[in-house]
């Protein structure tokens, strides 16, 4: 096969490429140039699209011994992560730039591309594992090392998208693929992990944001509606936060207050008790499956943040989403709800639910509402 | 699991026809000789000793040949470590010199096409030396409008430090008027600089025969080694250095002189001026088949800089290729075994629209599209044979990469 490697400069997509090699596919490695001026975007071994990462990776295709290119997917990435990431912040919601890059850009912008440039497959370095049965069809599931797992960062691709992914250390863990890296030649070794947003530059989402919305300040309410702060943007508050509410006046029972509910319509930022955060009913929207859709009624493994618990659910609600929904722009059908066994903190507006049936990814779509099945509720 | 090597990936189709002669051209076998056997010797060109007269005596014959090569005087050759070392001499070096000499004089008119070698030294002086920087127009096909450089030196004269116009163009190939410039300024006094690195045994180099006060060499691009350039600096003309140290080349570049690429530079150089009008006459005629052949094989695609052949290096074809992206196009040539360049390139090396091409009025979307065929002395028939059979095949297919990732449609971004 051809196969397109893409390569961000670090250890786990060099070594990814090595196995695909090794595995005896043609292999060209591409470097995604998803900032304009890459200078800007450097801050320590942090991010993913530097020039000195661009290098890295070019080092790497240099001992693996195969072509190595830059693409620039810049325009594309301003426009359907970057922005799309403001967009979601400045609407109240928690968005997971990961896997907006994976549905818009690694797996459609880039596997178009690539496709149309004669290739058969886009090879990565994702923790996860890609399954196939007897009859061909492909099945998505969480990696070998949970530490690392990111398959649900990857629970936004379709089959369609499956049949041309290829994901080699899915059964690897992380210290034995830096061993193999070391035994490979390969200069990234020791190259630290990536684990900001990589457009962020130092880690601070809050003031990044910032500068591109400006100050937007407003009061900081209570569950009761009694003004207890102000703020300068609700965009910069998070569902579950606890630190930096800047709150004058103590909670009635001494207990720290956490970020409840963010309305970006009224600038408003809402805060209560840990217990107010608890939600067993989640709804997400723009569902989309990576193989057979799951059915009302199924048992169902629910993730709701990367690296984050799966809870055990049921399928409750179930509308499928509209035919061919492997676009980059998810469409708006696609109805899920899931109840929980036992309820999940702070799960926002915005961030990916991912479902599950044991290690296998069954899909995921975007929560829109989540709230407690009983008592208080929000 | 141990024991890997590094793989060398046997290229699969055979033979490569290497279009981008223009980044570099392989060393003249001369020149090689020349230099491999230069380097078997030890001495340093600054030494008192036997050993250091025997250097020094290789370096100042390679500058007499050299000088002889360009029309200039031994004494007016400065050696450099390539064309952007000459450039940020000349450009620094000059502007200090004539602020120096005249506080009056801030003012720096530049092409808006020159090599970065230019645009980044005269940025730095506006940044931080105060300088005024003049972007001097061209016209659609890349070339210096003669009667804007006038109406800018004649605006004010006395607060123009220097002048700067490329003989030829990197990316298109425009040959520019620039001993007409020079005549213009000269009227009032104002030096003017020409980075004529691309021109060098492509068109006829004479210093003598013109009134540009420094031109800026580099060896590569002749056939002498990487790392190795001269500034021609007229007789007479101050130049501040940017090195400071040893003293050598008259105070103006200290740094021990590289005894075997100074000799491999002046005779690769003194080969290319001998025979530039065969070289010329041949690489025009080869390029002017492979311009043909490009446009037959892809009607649409539009040829850039000026049409007419005397307008133009010999060896420059540049193309846009509508609805095609260039990184596209040169992975599927380089599959292909044609090696050639979108003719601007960053540093992480992210094919941006060229500057010269938006300086020319091509939109931005047109400029991705771009690609530099350049021919050199070693380029055949063959060459022309490759990129004519491969060129169809990859245009069609990088149009439908375009439209597949939508990177060639123009874009509507949201900014919040």
């Amino acid at each position: 096969m051809k196969v397109l490697a893409a390569m961000s400069g670090g250890v786990d997509s060099a070594v990814a490429a090595a196995r695909a090699v090794d595995a005896g596919h043609e292999v060209v490695g591409v470097h995604l140039a998803l900032a304009r001026d890459p200078a800007t975007l450097r801050s320590g071994a942090r991010g993913c699209c530097s020039v000195e990462d661009a290098r890295d990776a070019r080092r790497a295709a240099d001992v693996l011994g195969i072509p190595f290119y830059v693409w620039d997917l810049a325009e594309r990435f301003e426009r359907d992560v970057v922005a799309d990431f403001v967009t979601e912040y400045a609407a109240g919601r928690t968005p997971n730039p990961c896997v907006r890059c994976n549905e818009r850009i690694k797996f459609s912008a880039l596997l178009d591309k690539a496709m149309a440039l004669g290739f058969d497959a886009v090879c990565t370095g994702h923790y996860a594992r890609i399954a196939v049965d007897p009859g061909g069809a492909r099945s998505l599931h969480r990696a070998v090392d949970a530490g690392k797992d990111q398959s649900y960062v990857l629970a936004v691709l379709t089959p369609q998208r499956l049949r041309h992914a290829i994901f080699p250390l899915g059964d690897t863990v992380k210290v034995d693929v830096r061993r193999e890296a070391a035994a490979r030649g390969l200069r990234v070794a020791a190259k630290p992990d990536s684990h900001d947003i990589c457009f962020v530059p130092n880690g601070d989402t809050k003031s990044w944001l910032g500068q591109r919305l400006g100050r937007r300040p407003g009061p900081v309410l209570d569950a009761d509606g009694q003004v207890v702060g102000e703020h300068d943007g609700a965009f910069a508050y998070t569902v579950g936060q606890r630190h930096g509410l800047r709150l004058g006046r103590p909670a009635a029972d001494g207990r720290p207050r956490y970020v409840l509910e963010v309305r970006p319509a009224t600038d408003t930022v809402v805060v209560g008790p840990r217990g107010a955060l608890e939600a067993d009913l989640l709804e997400a929207r723009g569902v989309t499956w990576c193989g057979p859709a799951a059915d009302r009624g199924d048992p169902v493994g629910v993730q709701v943040r990367a690296h984050g618990e799966e809870f055990a659910g049921v399928v409750e609600t179930l509308r499928s989403p509209d035919a061919g929904s492997a676009g980059p722009a998810r469409p708006g059908g696609g109805l899920l709800r899931v109840r929980l066994d036992r309820p999940v903190r702070a799960a926002a507006p915005g961030q990916t639910l991912a479902l599950y049936a044991g290690t296998r990814v069954l899909g995921s779509g975007t929560l829109t509402a989540a709230r407690a099945s009983a008592g208080t509720g929000r | 699991m141990v024991g890997w090597a590094p793989r060398a990936r046997p290229r699969l189709a055979g033979m490569t026809a290497y279009l981008d002669h223009a980044a570099t051209t392989p060393m003249l076998p001369e020149a090689l000789a020349a230099m491999t056997e230069e380097l078997a010797r030890a001495g340093n060109a600054s030494s008192l000793h036997t050993s250091g007269r025997r250097a020094r005596r290789v370096v100042e014959e390679s500058r007499e040949q050299l000088a002889a090569a360009v029309g200039a005087g031994p004494s007016e050759v400065v050696f450099t470590a390539g064309g952007t070392e000459g450039d940020n001499l000349a450009v620094k070096g000059l502007y200090w010199a004539r602020h120096g000499a005249d506080t009056r004089r801030r003012r720096v008119l530049v092409s808006a096409v020159e090599h970065h070698a230019i645009l980044d030294p005269v940025e730095w002086l506006a940044k931080h030396e105060g300088a005024e920087v003049e972007w001097l127009p061209v016209d659609g096909v890349g070339r210096v409008d003669r009667e804007a450089t006038r109406a800018a030196i004649e605006r004010d004269p006395r607060s123009v430090a220097l002048v700067t116009v490329m003989w030829a163009n990197n990316e298109v190939g425009t040959v520019q008027p620039v001993e007409d410039i020079a005549e213009i300024a000269h009227r009032y006094g104002v030096p003017v600089h020409s980075d004529a690195v691309q021109a060098l045994g492509q068109l006829p180099l004479d210093l003598a025969a013109t009134t540009v006060d420094c031109l800026t060499l580099s060896a590569h691009k002749v056939g002498g080694p990487i790392g190795t350039g001269a500034l021609v600096a007229r007789r007479g003309l101050d130049l501040v250095p940017v090195l400071h140290g040893g003293g050598q080349e008259r105070g103006v570049r200290s740094g021990t002189l590289d005894t075997p690429a100074v000799r491999a530079f002046a005779v690769a150089a003194d080969l290319a001026a001998d025979r530039q009008p065969q070289i010329a006459a041949r690489l025009a005629a080869l390029r002017d088949e492979l311009v043909v052949a490009v446009l037959a094989a892809v009607p649409d695609a539009v040829l850039r800089g000026d049409p007419d052949r005397d307008g133009r290096l010999p060896g420059n074809a540049h193309f846009t290729f509508p609805g095609c992206e260039g990184d596209s196009l040169l992975y599927l040539l380089d599959a292909r075994g044609v090696e050639c360049s979108t003719g601007s390139a960053c540093q992480a090396g992210v094919p941006q629209p060229s500057h010269v091409l938006l300086a020319m009025g091509v939109d931005p979307d047109a400029a991705r599209g771009a690609l530099r065929f350049s021919l050199g002395w070693p380029s055949t028939e063959a060459d022309v044979a490759a990129v004519a059979e491969a060129i169809g095949p990859a245009v069609e297919r990088a149009r439908r990469a375009g439209l597949a990732s939508g990177t060639t449609v123009p874009a509507v971004v949201a900014t919040p």
